[in-house]
């Protein structure tokens, strides 16, 4: 028997196997420190506070042809009365870039300073960059408190 | 008497000292061989050095700042206002803090513009053209999460605009946005989260370029124009050169001087605003704008329909300036030979460049 035969053809695969394990270890233990870093990075989700519903204002605080910013969970909305006494509620979330959007007494339509787009009382985007129409919600009057709900299903 | 000016015998010895310890003089070496080519030029040599100096009094402004800065959405507007009216020199340390970064990424742009058009970006300077816009990258990396920190209301809306557009990448979108927001909206979770970046993680990894950056260009010695490398080729005895130091570094260090007198004068005379403080329930105020240096890409943006086809306008600028910043940093790499004839090509489009950003800019401040 020929004693260095087997040595010889043995040897590659006993260092590959040696490269393989050495190789998987540090891989293992680099990416055991990178998963916890990579998910403490990632905020835990907080909870939307909103709820369903809120009190926007208080019947009588607008006058017609004006408007306010309220708080809808963590986002604003805004709450417009027309000129007509009518009250429309729209996410104040500009669908462009999420600026704040405002409503314009002058022009009647809700504007967002940003980027100078425009969208009608029912919160379609009628002008500027603004791809989609702005959310709009439910407003009816609770007494004499003007309450914004979600619409369900939307 | 007449023999030549020696070294006080206290200095000799220390130089002597650090020589027998650490080979001080072989560490010296290079520097006294670089040489600076004299041309008509030559005075755009000085952007680099100018901007490496701004970077140094941003970050000594930076670490005064820091005594009295506090990062929270309840605390910064009013730390910063306790800074700009109670702190003695206060504000002339943030004025100075603000008005060396805008002159920094100026300066910057500058030195990349002379850079591309007097060809220094081609082999074998791809590296060194790599590290320097990863390093102007960084710049506005700096200059974006720095706005932010004194929590008024025209970077609270920047920020929410810029965070915004990061979260239209293709894919990837959506867990940047919430990475660099810190959540889904901009809340004090992202103003502690700039503040991390603003004054830990971007120093750090600028510091390590800017070393890289400037070991090449000590490795390579400094580019002459190529019209001029070729007749200073052919005619050996025409070639100017002047050592780096003391010769050129002393003008460098009176460019230095220019650049602190300007920032003090700009500082004393204009002092930075702070603005109202941010409230998330208030809408953007008209005439909101980023800084001057998003300008062209804010004027961009702004004037792209909302739909071009079936894609979203924002996206369609997006991806543009994504692709056109991909192809600026790899310019060294599609250019070719440095007499080529594709040079011609990327004159034009650096001139197209720079007279979109310009325009652009013009027309952003110009427009209602």
């Amino acid at each position: 028997m020929d004693h260095a035969g087997p040595v010889t053809q043995n040897e590659p695969a006993r260092r590959r196997l040696m490269q393989f394990l050495l190789g998987g270890g540090l891989l293992a233990s680099a990416l055991a420190f990178l998963y916890p870093v990579l998910r403490y990075l990632v905020p835990p989700p907080a909870p939307d506070l909103g709820g369903d519903s809120v009190v926007a204002a208080k019947v009588g605080e607008l006058k017609a042809n004006s408007s306010k910013i309220f708080r809808f969970g963590s986002r604003p909305g805004l709450l417009v009365r027309t000129a007509d006494g009518e009250y429309r509620a729209l996410s104040a979330v500009c669908t462009h870039l999420n600026c704040t959007v405002q409503y314009r007494s002058d022009v009647r339509e809700v504007w967002c300073a940003c980027h100078n787009g425009f969208y009608d009382l029912n919160g379609r985007n009628v002008a500027g960059p603004p791809p989609r129409p702005l959310d709009s919600y439910d407003v009816h009057i609770n007494g004499d408190e003007v309450v914004v709900s979600r619409r369900r299903g939307a | 008497m007449a023999s030549a000016p020696e070294v006080s015998p206290a200095s000799n010895r220390l130089v002597r000292w650090l020589d027998e310890r650490f080979g001080w003089e072989q560490l010296l070496a290079p520097l006294r061989h670089k040489t600076v080519p004299v041309h008509k030029l030559s005075y755009w040599y000085f952007l680099g050095g100018i901007t490496l100096f701004l970077f140094v009094i941003q970050v000594l402004t930076g670490i005064l700042l820091l005594l009295y800065y506090r990062p929270s959405a309840n605390e910064a507007f009013e730390s910063v206002q306790y800074i700009m009216t109670q702190v003695q020199f206060g504000w002339l340390v943030r004025s100075i803090h603000s008005w060396s970064a805008n002159l920094m990424i100026f300066t910057a742009f500058a030195h990349m513009f002379s850079v591309l058009f007097l060809r220094a970006y081609t082999k074998p300077r791809e590296l060194t053209w790599l590290t320097g816009m990863v390093l102007l990258f960084l710049a506005l990396g700096f200059g974006f999460s720095g706005y932010l920190l004194p929590w008024n209301t025209l970077a609270f809306f920047a920020t929410k605009v810029g965070t915004q557009i990061s979260g239209q990448v293709p894919l990837i979108g959506k867990p940047l946005l919430i990475f660099l927001r810190g959540g889904e909206e901009v809340t004090g979770a992202t103003l502690t989260r700039f503040f991390g970046f603003h004054v830990a993680l971007l120093p750090g990894i600028t510091t390590l370029l800017i070393a890289i950056h400037v070991l090449l260009i000590q490795r390579l010695g400094m580019s002459v124009p190529p019209g001029l490398e070729a007749a200073w080729n052919a005619l050996p005895p025409e070639r100017r050169e002047k050592p780096f130091f003391p010769n050129f570094f002393a003008r460098e260090l009176m460019a230095w001087y220019i650049a602190l007198g300007v920032l003090g004068v700009l500082a004393a005379i204009y002092p930075w605003e702070l603005g109202s403080k941010a409230d998330p329930f208030a809408v953007a105020p008209a005439g909101i704008r980023p800084e001057w240096y998003f300008m062209f890409m804010f004027q961009t943006l702004k004037l792209i329909p909302a739909k071009v086809g079936p894609i979203d306008g924002e996206l369609l600028g997006i991806l543009g300036f994504g692709v056109a910043g991909l192809i600026w940093v790899l310019l060294p790499f599609l250019g070719g030979d440095r007499y080529g004839r594709r040079q011609v090509f990327i004159r034009g489009l650096g001139v197209f460049a720079l007279a979109y950003m310009l325009s652009m800019t013009v027309y952003g401040y110009l427009a209602k």
